[in-house]
């Protein structure tokens, strides 16, 4: 009767069953800090040596692996001090997997975790970032912790948990070809607000599910965190064993839910029923079907981030874009390198390049506000990124609607919101 | 870290849901790398104008909240990114108890690990709490909010109540009393 993420955080706590509310302590199989993270954790050890503890190893260098994605390149003195300050780390502790900006594969953590296959089926990972959710899609157990937590992790190689409620959520049916993943996830949490799902798991199952690619459900499980979710998760399948595979990846452990699996609550979706869908300023939960926007007027849009910048994302907007050009100012960043390559193997650069688009490195860059393109006083922007708060791309009365790459890229050719059914 | 004990104070009302931590500390803070001093930084763009005027409409800068310890906020607060700056600017700005209908579930945990003590209580006595014009006395031990001559209960899980009462946020303590912890939270499971 156990769900999967029961059965996963079971087998980590050494335990034959676990129930929802159960506290829990669980050995941790991967951790992973970032460029914001990362010195966050390393001033609470700070202030654990100022009381006399000795920190001068990780419980296991191989088990933790950094990114350098929300400052990069570096946006300024500070933050390129910051980097310094993860190198020192990484040296310091004897961690490998260090995802160095200009030096090979780097990218935003998030897209890292899959493209780069560090995280497995059935693992429980920890990352010092709210959408470590993301990973989920891989049959793993992801969450987010803030710096404490990660510290403690790093040091113990252990976390404790409370033992989440499952919500289901079973698609029906497939998307159509103008809906993406990114539609129906802003759907869900717009019928289930911004804390429907707090401290609880969202899980995601259903024919639309299996017919989705990897990445699609990457869109899903990024976005659980916008509804206040612990973790997204899906059960693993063919699908991800093809896509960890084409990564040199075949051994690891799968887990299962039971198939009389017990969840709190089980939502029903019809996938070929959904519409492209937009979430207003300033919340996620603000959705509505794009052509009820079709009058706001853009300044700018911007695709990238984890949630709407991966390879299919990016093959979206350009079969939008290619033969036309852009009526605003666009920006279109890979998550990743390896994205970015693919990118350019497969043409799509120049059929960016050839719309008017600027093409950046990969980096959260504006999604978080940080640079590269922010916003400024009451600029408008059109979105493939995951959150819409006040100020979150830049100036605080600035407005962000969200949505999928496709809208994002059929409005950047109007300069309206657009649902990519009625560009001509 | 000291043990949580009673707090009294006036409280700072913020009329305001779905707060995230970039309005509690916005992304310029977060490269600073000391975990001390974020409290000059809290709720950075709703107290001040540009040019680091202060807001005279914005709670915090009124001078009838300036020794305020507890924080009244409304639905899903701390909800987005999951920065731990967030609670060290509260904590350091002297909050050292939130209480609101639902907080987001990181910024929570983050609470406890650094000594603040989040209250989750139902909508018409956090309304109640809101009309109040006068000192609120939090009770960890009894489990208890005095407002205006009445007593209210609430709910914590039992291992963060033991956590915040004997001051164990620490990573080193916390590790020392894994085994107690869990056999506390077994016997007082609710």
């Amino acid at each position: 009767m156990l769900n999967i993420t029961e059965k996963i955080l079971a087998r980590a706590s050494g335990k034959k069953e676990v129930s929802p509310g159960d506290v829990v302590f669980v050995n941790v199989d991967k951790v992973m800090v970032h460029d914001v993270s990362g010195p966050g954790v390393l001033a609470v050890f700070e202030k654990l040596r100022k009381k006399g503890m000795v920190i001068d190893k990780v419980w296991n260098p191989d088990k933790v692996w950094v990114a350098e994605d929300h400052f990069v390149p570096a946006a300024d003195k500070i933050s390129a001090q910051n980097i310094v300050l993860l190198t020192n780390f990484t040296k310091q502790f004897g961690i490998k997997k260090h995802f160095k900006y200009g030096m090979g594969q780097y990218g935003i953590c998030h897209t890292l975790s899959h493209e780069e296959a560090m995280v497995l089926p059935g693992e429980v990972y920890v990352g010092g970032d709210s959408h470590t959710n993301t990973t989920g899609a891989l049959g793993a157990f992801a969450a987010g912790l803030g710096h404490t937590d990660v510290a403690y992790v790093l040091l113990n190689g252990k976390i404790w948990f409370k033992v989440p409620e499952t919500l289901f959520f079973k698609i029906n049916g497939k998307l159509p070809d103008h809906v993406m993943a990114k539609d129906l996830i802003l759907k869900i949490i717009g019928d289930i607000g911004t804390d429907g799902a707090a401290y609880k798991t969202m899980q995601f199952g259903g024919t639309g599910v299996s017919e989705m690619s990897v990445e699609s459900r990457l869109t899903l499980t990024n976005m659980t965190t916008e509804a206040g979710a612990k973790s997204g998760i899906v059960e693993p399948d063919q699908k991800i064993r093809d896509y960890l595979a084409a990564r040199g990846v075949t051994r690891y452990d799968e887990v299962h839910g039971d198939a009389d699996a017990q969840y709190e609550k089980i939502y029903e979706y019809e996938g070929s029923e959904m519409e492209p869908i937009v979430a207003k300023p300033f919340s996620p939960e603000n959705t509505v079907v794009a052509r009820d926007l079709s009058s706001v007027e853009l300044d700018k849009a911007y695709i990238g981030s984890c949630t709407g910048a991966k390879l299919e994302d990016l093959q979206a907007a350009a079969k939008i874009l290619k033969g036309r050009t852009v009526k605003i100012r666009t920006e279109i960043l890979p998550a990743a390198m390896s994205i970015f390559r693919k990118a350019m193997d497969e043409g799509l650069l120049k059929i960016f390049m050839d719309a008017g688009v600027v093409v950046g490195p990969p980096t959260c860059g504006a999604c978080c506000g940080a640079h590269m393109g922010v916003l400024a006083k009451d600029e408008i922007c059109i979105s493939t990124t995951n959150r819409n708060f006040p100020g979150r791309m830049g100036h605080v009365e600035s407005q962000t609607y969200l949505a999928s790459p496709l809208v994002a890229a059929a409005s950047a050719v109007t300069g309206k919101i657009t649902d990519p059914r009625d560009l001509k | 870290m000291q043990p949580f004990t009673k707090i009294k104070s006036l409280a700072t009302p913020l009329d305001k849901v779905n707060v995230d931590t970039d309005q509690i500390v916005p992304k310029q803070f977060l490269k600073l790398i000391q975990r001390t001093g974020f409290g000059q930084y809290l709720f950075y763009d709703w107290r001040y104008e540009q040019g680091g005027i202060a807001r005279k409409d914005f709670v915090l800068n009124d001078p009838a909240y300036k020794n305020s310890r507890i924080l009244l906020a409304r639905d899903n607060f701390g909800c987005g990114s999951s920065r731990e700056h967030a609670v060290w600017a509260l904590d350091d700005y002297g909050f050292k108890v939130i209480i609101s209908t639902s907080f987001a579930d990181i910024f929570y945990n983050n609470c406890f690990k650094n000594g603040i003590l989040p209250i989750r209580v139902p909508d018409d006595i956090l309304e109640k709490l809101f009309s109040t014009k006068s000192e609120i006395e939090v009770d960890l031990q009894t489990q208890s909010i005095k407002a205006d001559g009445i007593s209210i209960p609430f709910q914590i899980e039992p291992h963060w109540k033991k956590i915040l009462l004997e001051g164990l946020d620490d990573i080193a303590m916390t590790l020392q009393h894994e085994d107690q912890i869990v056999k506390y939270e077994r016997s007082h499971k609710v």
